[in-house]
């Protein structure tokens, strides 16, 4: 999908993408394949014929990062349109002035929901969940503590997996790739530490097919990007195969449709 | 109904965010002592209540707990009637709360508590501050406060015009380095010191150190 091109539902019901183009001053949306012309205003696209409003939730972000990946797998999850706006962060896009005015951190993703806009990708997540809560599988959880234990595990994922994941693709792949060398010695101690919070989690699916339950919810879902990064760029495969209850929910929890289209979309 | 149970010591920044949660919502509790430096937290009967062998540990009857952001956006909830108000019932300002709660835990906490620890704990265990390591954290963590200090010109608190739950989060770290030569980054932010001076003066968090006595 190109950067510049917009979803739009046609009032006849039709899923399409088209680019903004100017007529006589005044943007529209050409839509592909259809010689019809829908005219659009920052971004709120309506069709004359029907006089409806829609619009599309903004993520911004390069595709291929983990923190967007997060909010693009909930989105897909929950059947919500949306539009990517991709971030160069090679060239720094995200700690330059302008962007910085939608994140005062310069970082990935931003959202931007009509004139909401909203950063950190689990509080981007939660609001999505919330907000579609009547469409698509509930990823909160139904009761108070349901919910809470979705939190509880979303906290396991925030603060003992998430910085280890972090540090070692961040030696293993990051630094590398910009010419640096990682430091493997600090590699070495996160996997030590890895493999006891895995060990934790080998434990917990060994009686519960998903982290906070019977049902896939965030919690599972936060995990799905920096467990791919960690088997794949940073060749840590193991810490999952070995162990038999992770590799199971991670062959669930990876195979699942909306999964499969961030994958889609990221290659 | 159940008496409440939060397992922890008053010393740890984790337990006393939770505890901070308690006393704001009035709520009866019984803290159970963890004894830490005899390793209890490592203990069978402890990973019972929390797998990863870390404090605070939470039961609500049959409920149980671990994590304090999550002990603490469970009590807001459950009990939302009852004391201050820590979370809003409102969708759109609740969501901004939880941004500024991702905040305080992947941008503010990851280099504040590695300054408690080299300020604060690292003596507790006959350890020495590392001078090199300070200087690091503190210009990172400046870094975040400047950001604080432009949100905090635009709101008298964290997600609003209210206290909450994004402000609470802050207050053990706060508490630790206000006592510390760190306290220079909050002392040259206006409204940063201001914010730090009103939500550590609240009767609830002094109920909170006072349990360190």
């Amino acid at each position: 999908m190109g950067t510049n091109q917009i979803h739009v539902t046609t009032p006849d019901g039709l899923d399409r993408q088209g680019n903004p183009i100017k007529i006589s001053g005044a943007i529209y949306i050409r839509v592909l394949f259809s010689s019809k012309f829908y005219p659009v205003s920052d971004y709120i696209i309506y069709c004359e014929e029907a006089g409806r409003l829609k619009m599309v939730m903004k993520v911004y972000g390069p595709v291929r990062a983990a923190c967007p990946q997060r909010v693009l797998a909930c989105l897909l999850e929950k059947g919500v349109d949306f539009e990517v706006v991709h971030v160069d962060l090679d060239s720094g896009e995200h700690k330059r002035p302008d962007f910085l005015l939608r994140h005062p951190f310069g970082q990935v993703p931003v959202v931007e929901d009509g004139d909401f806009r909203l950063f950190e990708s689990r509080a981007i997540m939660r609001y999505i969940a919330a907000k579609y809560e009547e469409q698509g599988p509930n990823l909160l959880g139904k009761s108070l503590e349901e919910r809470a234990v979705v939190d509880q595990w979303l906290e396991v994922e925030a603060h003992n997996f998430n910085e280890l994941v972090f540090a070692m693709v961040m030696q293993l792949v990051i630094l590398p790739r910009m010419g640096e060398r990682g430091d493997l010695a600090l590699v070495d101690a996160c996997e030590r530490k890895l493999e006891k919070v895995l060990d934790v989690y080998e434990q917990r699916l060994s009686k519960s097919r998903y982290l906070a339950g019977d049902s896939f919810t965030l919690a599972d879902l936060s995990h799905l990007p920096a467990i791919r990064y960690l088997m794949n760029e940073a060749g840590m495969r193991h810490l999952v195969v070995q162990r038999k209850s992770v590799n199971a929910w991670w062959e669930d929890i990876s195979s699942r449709a909306a999964w499969k289209k961030v994958m889609e979309l990221a290659s | 109904m159940a008496v409440l149970k939060l397992h922890g010591t008053p010393f740890s920044t984790a337990a006393m965010r939770a505890l901070a949660a308690l006393y704001e919502k009035e709520l009866d509790f019984e803290l159970v002592p963890v004894d830490m430096k005899a390793g209890q937290h490592k203990s069978e009967a402890f990973l019972a209540l929390n797998p990863f062998g870390q404090v605070p540990a939470f039961e609500d009857g049959d409920l149980k707990l671990f994590e304090s952001r999550a002990i603490t956006q469970y009590i807001a909830h459950e009990h939302a009637s009852k004391g201050t108000q820590l979370v809003s019932p409102d969708p759109k300002k609740m969501t901004i709360l939880s941004v500024w709660m991702e905040v305080e835990a992947h941008q503010f906490d990851p280099h504040a508590s590695k300054l408690c620890f080299e300020h604060v704990f690292k003596k507790m265990f006959g350890m020495t501050t590392d001078p090199a390591v300070v200087e690091e954290l503190e210009g990172k963590l400046g870094k975040v406060l400047d950001v604080y200090e432009a949100r905090l010109t635009q709101s008298k608190y964290m997600s609003g015009a209210c206290f909450g739950l994004a402000d609470l989060h802050h207050l053990p770290a706060l508490h630790y380095l206000q006592g510390t030569s760190s306290k220079k980054l909050f002392d040259s932010r206006p409204h940063v010191c201001a914010w730090v001076a009103d939500i550590t003066a609240r009767p609830a968090w002094a109920k909170v150190i006072a349990l360190q006595k």
